[in-house]
Order: structure tokens, then sequence, then C-alpha cells
């Protein structure tokens, strides 16, 4: 044993015993290395949580704007009740649109990129996926105003070409292509990882089946890509969800976003119990959505 | 370049450059208030009855400034307290300036709470902030005798309503600025004479007005003249029904509306490109658009406009009160009225500033407004918070929280 290596060290002693003591318990190691990012996380994270879950119980004095901790179901009622149904449907909404095309642009990038490209090309498609992130989301969201705004770049494009102008600034498709443009590597990056972990072997055998490369893909490649797309979806589907800068930058006159008006109830109207309530409207669809990918098998390559 | 900023009952956010966009953004909306009812309730009784007096109307003022204490700390608005004055104010007084920036009102009420807290000395408090502070008892009368430049003040920013009670002024006033209706010369051959031309279907999808709950009020002075039957007397107090016609007409502007603008940038862009041909304005938006050569004009159509004017308020824990009254008179005088003028995009409260405003910037003076005669800044009604307590003595109007709520169902 270390016994006489302890006994040797004089100048740290007492260091010696803490850590012979911790040798000999493992579970101890474990307490004091896990305790305080554990402690972290339950405190700033799953506490705040739980102190705006039940923020969304209390009121507003409408007269003295002073919080008041007595219990009502107030907030949800106003959640039912007009404009707040229409936001949080649009925002639902679109976050599915979103998805939707995300996925559907990746798919083929993604398995060109992980089955068909040479390793250079792989590289320089990996950094073009992936180059936009450094650059800052307002900087992309602003480089979008400019080409989709009346006379921009988009219109000017489209009228060259005997198409007519076409001006979609400030309407909820801009939105729809920003927030596409926005999140895409947030789906081509996942689906990647799931596509570039199907053994050939098995398309081979798929192939030696007999079947064609259409059938390989839709009962071969696309099952397996699955966990890709849905882990994919959670990124797209999460952050437009969250979003309230793209609506107001991009958004035309009903552009409102879940996000904006918990904004504008922090900001502006200082009513922080509805914005609780409202910020736990995304909240409870992700767990949805995440109970409905468990059911679909999403994790079980996790 | 200076780009993107936004203003609203209260929040505001005044950044100068693109640099700052991402700051800008975070704080984007524009807007507001937190209505402490009480405490304006009691600030509407005092006007109403003359009976009710701020908590610090009886503290002692200087009647003198003494030697300065070396250091000064400001809460202001971002651009309100730029180095190109600082510096000389150091230089010349020995106060060191500390700034706060804030970006709301509601954040500078909070800062100023328990009279600054003995931290700070002053705060650039907009009109719609001043009763809550003054009727908090967060701030205290100055002395306004020992502000020089203060007698070459507009006449209507001497003792507003919103800094001076019972003669007693809690600060002094700074800047203001109108919102200006903003058209295209192309399409108005001629500057369009009311309001109406926001709810015209004629310019349907080439309208753009603020996304602020504050918006309702320019409504609602658009009906005070339009609708007399309303009898609306003062946007800010609405009575229920008053209030619902105001949103009603709101409803039916939106189906109109392109955009509702969160930032300055924005509006100038809409304007740059021709989305729109009409809208709601400062007058920060025209000049840049003009010094663009966009093909743009303002005008304040014949039912007024809204506004907003800022003042230097004294906290009452202040600390450093000589380097305070130092810095009152030193932003009052008409070189930094000029200068903050320019560079923030305001009007200066010191007429004097005019002919420096012009030699900073040609035509600088008149671009700003600041050499109309009196009746124009009369036709500004000048924002404040809404309360339920109004001065109408039935305590029936409806709080700035509905306003917010409001609007947020007329942009849904």
């Amino acid at each position: 044993m270390s016994t006489t290596a302890i006994r040797e060290d004089r100048s740290g002693k007492g260091m010696a015993r803490v850590s012979a003591a911790l040798w000999r318990r493992a579970w101890l190691r474990a307490t004091l290395t896990l305790t305080p990012p554990l402690a972290w996380f339950l405190v700033i994270y799953i506490a705040s949580l739980l102190l705006m879950l039940v923020t969304a119980f209390w009121t507003v004095n409408p007269f003295t704007n002073v919080l008041e901790h007595s219990w009502t179901l107030a907030n949800f009622n106003q959640l039912f009740s007009s404009p707040y149904p229409t936001i949080i449907l649009r925002t639902v909404e679109m976050a599915a649109i979103v998805t939707v095309t995300d996925a559907v642009i990746a798919l083929p990038f993604a398995y060109y990129m992980a089955r068909v490209a040479s390793p250079r090309a792989r590289r320089l498609l990996f950094t073009a996926v992936l180059l936009p992130l450094w650059a800052s989301y307002l900087a992309r969201v602003y480089a979008w105003i400019v080409i989709l705004q009346k006379g921009g770049t988009l219109s000017w494009t489209t009228s060259k070409l005997g198409l007519g102008a076409v001006n979609i600034g400030y309407t909820n498709t801009a939105m729809w292509v920003v927030f596409s443009y926005i999140w895409l590597p947030f789906m081509i990056v996942p689906l990647y990882g799931a596509l570039e972990r199907i053994p050939d072997s098995l398309l081979e055998a798929s192939g030696d089946l007999g079947a064609r490369a259409w059938r390989t893909f839709r009962t071969v490649v696309l099952p397996l890509a699955l966990p890709g797309i849905i882990a994919g979806s959670i990124f797209t589907f999460s952050l437009t969800l969250g979003d309230f800068i793209t609506p107001l930058l991009v958004g035309g006159a009903s552009a409102q976003f879940i996000g904006n008006v918990i904004y504008s109830n922090i900001g502006t109207a200082n009513n922080l119990p509805f914005a609780a309530t409202l910020a736990l409207v995304p909240i409870a669809i992700m767990v949805i959505y995440l109970l409905g990918a468990r059911a679909l098998g999403a994790f079980e390559s996790l | 370049m200076t780009a993107l900023r936004t203003k609203g009952t209260g929040e505001r956010m005044k950044p100068r450059n693109v640099s700052r966009a991402a700051g800008a953004l975070i704080a984007v909306a524009a807007t507001a208030l937190v209505v402490v009812s009480i405490i304006p309730a009691a600030a509407s009784a005092g006007r109403a009855n003359g009976g009710l007096t701020p908590p610090e109307a009886g503290a002692p003022v200087a009647t003198s400034v003494g030697k300065g204490e070396g250091k000064l700390n400001l809460i202001a608005w971002e651009g309100y307290a730029q180095p190109q004055w600082v510096k000389p104010f150091t230089a010349a007084t020995g106060c060191k300036v500390n700034t706060k920036y804030a970006g709301s009102s509601s954040e500078m009420v909070s800062l100023m709470a328990n009279g600054g807290g003995g931290q700070y000395d002053l705060v650039s408090a907009s009109g719609d902030a001043d009763l809550r502070l003054i009727y908090a008892g967060d701030v205290r009368p100055v002395n306004i005798s020992l502000i020089p430049s203060w007698k070459n003040f507009q006449s209507f920013l001497q003792s507003p309503s919103f800094n001076t009670i019972g003669g007693k002024h809690y600060g002094v006033s700074f800047e203001f600025g109108p919102n200006v209706l903003l058209y295209s010369t192309k399409t108005f051959k001629t500057a369009p004479t009311s309001w109406s031309v926001l709810y015209n279907k004629k310019y349907s999808g080439q309208i753009t007005v603020p996304d602020n709950p504050i918006q309702i009020a320019d409504a609602a002075l658009y009906l005070s003249k339009t609708d007399p039957k309303l009898g609306i007397s003062d946007p800010y107090e609405l009575t229920q029904p008053q209030f619902n016609a105001t949103v009603a007409l709101l409803k039916q502007e939106h189906p109109l509306v392109k955009k509702y603008w969160d930032l300055a940038s924005q509006e100038i862009s809409l304007f740059q490109s021709g989305t729109t041909v009409v809208g709601a304005a400062w007058p920060y938006q025209t000049n840049t658009l003009v010094a663009d050569k966009v093909a743009v004009a303002e005008t304040i159509p014949s039912e007024g406009a809204t506004g907003w004017a800022d003042t230097w308020m004294l906290a009452t824990k202040a600390p450093d009160p000589n380097c305070a009254y130092k810095w009152m008179q030193w932003m009052t005088t008409p070189q930094i009225q000029a200068e903050d003028a320019i560079s923030f995009g305001e009007t200066p409260g010191n007429k004097l500033a005019c002919p420096i405003m012009d030699k900073l910037q040609k035509g600088s003076c008149e671009a700003y407004h600041a050499n109309e005669p009196s009746s124009y800044f009369q036709s500004i009604k000048f924002w404040k918070t809404p309360l339920a307590t109004c001065d109408n003595g039935k305590n029936d109007c409806v709080p700035f929280q509905d306003w917010v709520t409001a609007w947020t169902s007329i942009i849904g």
C-alpha cells in the first residue's frame, strides 16, 4: 500500500491523508467531483425553471404593478383568449414548416456528403455548411433583408430573368426562407452523422437482394436516417419556436411569435407572470415533441 | 453610420452606430412603462386639487454651487454622455463622470429607487418616468436660478407639468423631439394635412408605424379631432369607450400596415427601398433619408403630434450635488445642447443652440425644428404614462398595462 509513501511525504502530510482517503472511497471522490456542476445545474437551471413555473400562477396588480403572490389561473385563461391562440399556432406552424423544409433540403445534401463525396469534397462541404455559423446571426438576417426587400437582389434577379419582380420582403414567406436558411446546418450535421454510420454492407445486401435504388433508400437508408432527422428537427423546431429576432426584423405586420409577446410582456408591460406563462408554452410543446420523438425510436441509438 | 434606435414611452435605446446593433436588438422593442398607479394617482390628484405634495417638496435646495466633489454618477440614455462633451466638462470642473446607461424608463426608475441609493446623482428621465420619480421621493427639487441657461429655454420646457410641481423644479429639461408624419414626396406632391393617410386604404401595404403601445395615443389624438363625439381631450387619458374606439381604428389600420417598425433603421430601409410611402417617424429618420437623397419629407398634420421630452433630475440622496449642478449647467449651455441635438438627433431645449447647430452642421437647426415658432411646440402632446386615475376625477381611464395588452391584440 501507499502508506509508506504517505509517511515520507512530510511537506504535505494533511494533503496526502486527504488524497488517500479519497482514493479509498470512490463514492466520496465522485460526490465531490460532481457536486459543484450538479449544484450549479440545479440552482441555476432547474431552480429558475421552477421559479418561472411558480411565477406563472401569480399576477401583477394592474394599479400598482406590484407582483401579487396569490395563486390564480388567470394567466392561463388569458392564454386561451384572442390573440394568443393565433400567435401560438402561427409559431408552431412556422416551426413545423421550417423543420420539414430543412429536412427535405438536408437529406440529399447530407447523403451526398456522407456517402458520395470524396474526402476532400466532404471537408469542403463541411466547411461550407459550418462557415455561416461563424458570422453573427444578426448579420445573416440583415443580409436577407437586403436580398428580399423591394428592389433587392431577389426581385432584381427575377425581373432580369423576365419572371417579374418578386417582393416577399416583410412577409411570413420571408420569415420561412430566413428561418430555413439559418437553421439548416443544425439539420445537416446530425443527419450526416446518422447517414455516415450506415454500414455499406446493408446497402450492398439490399442491392443483392434485388432492391433498386429508390427501394433501398426508402426501406434501408431512410429508417436508419430517421434518428438523425429527428435529432436535427429538435434543433430546428425548438430554435424557431423560441426566436423573436427574425420575426421582428424580416416579418410583416402580422409576425408576432411567442417570443415577441414574451419580450413585450417583460420589457414593456412589466408583466412577468404572464411572460412566464407564455414561456411555458414552448416548453410544453417541446416536451410533447420529444415524447413523440421517443415513441418513434429517435433516442434508441443514443 | 447611425442606424439602430428605438424608443417608446420609456423604453428607448439610443445607440449611435452599427457596432451597437446587437445591443439595440436585444433591447429592441421600444417602449415602456410600468404604471405605478398609486404614485401617479397622487400626481393626478396633486394636479387636480393642488393638495398633494411630493415627499421631497420641502427638501432644502442649494443656494449656491460649491466646489465639485471630484466625481459624478449618472443614469442616462445611451448617447447622452458622449466623450465629446464629458471630457471638457471634467477638465473644466474636475468632476469625473461615471455613466450607467439604462435601456428603459422602468430600468431608470428601479435604478433610482431609494433616492438613487446614495450612489447616483442625476438621471436623464423621460416625461413618462418623471412623475413616478417625483412622487416616490427619489428626486428632489433643484434651485433653477442656479442654472443660467434655463431662462433661454423654450417656454414650454421651462416649467412643464411633467417635471415641475407646485412651482418646484425637480430637475432641468434637456432635449425633446416630435413624432412626425414621414411621407414620400413621389407619392405625395403636397404634404398630407391629416394623419388620416395612415388609415387610408389607398396606401394599403405601404404604411409603417412604430411597434409601440404608446402608438395608441397617436390614434387617439387623431380621433380627438376627427371624431369629437368621443370627447377625447387628452390622448393619454382615455376612458374605456374612448379607448375601445381608438383600438378599433388601429385594428382597421392593421391590414394596411406593411411593417410595425422597432428600430429607426428599419423604417429608414423601408423608405429607402420604396416599400412604404408613408408612416409615423422621428425627425432623425427624415434627416437620415434626406441626407441619403431619398425623396421624403415630414410634416406635423393639422391634428398635431405626440412627442417625447427628457429631464436631468437630481437624486434625493445625490452624493455629489455640486458636480450635479455643474453638469446641469453644462448640459444646458447652447454649445452642448447643439452638440447633443446633432449627435443624438433631437431638438435642443435652449433657444440659443440654433446658430451653433447650423455652425456644426449646416441646416441642422431647421431640420430638427429648433427654430420653430411656439405654435409648433404647442401642437406636440408629450408622452406621459396612461394612468387609471386620470384628471377627469372619475378614475375611469385605461391604465398602461391595458394599452400593452391591446397593442398585442392589434398587431397580433
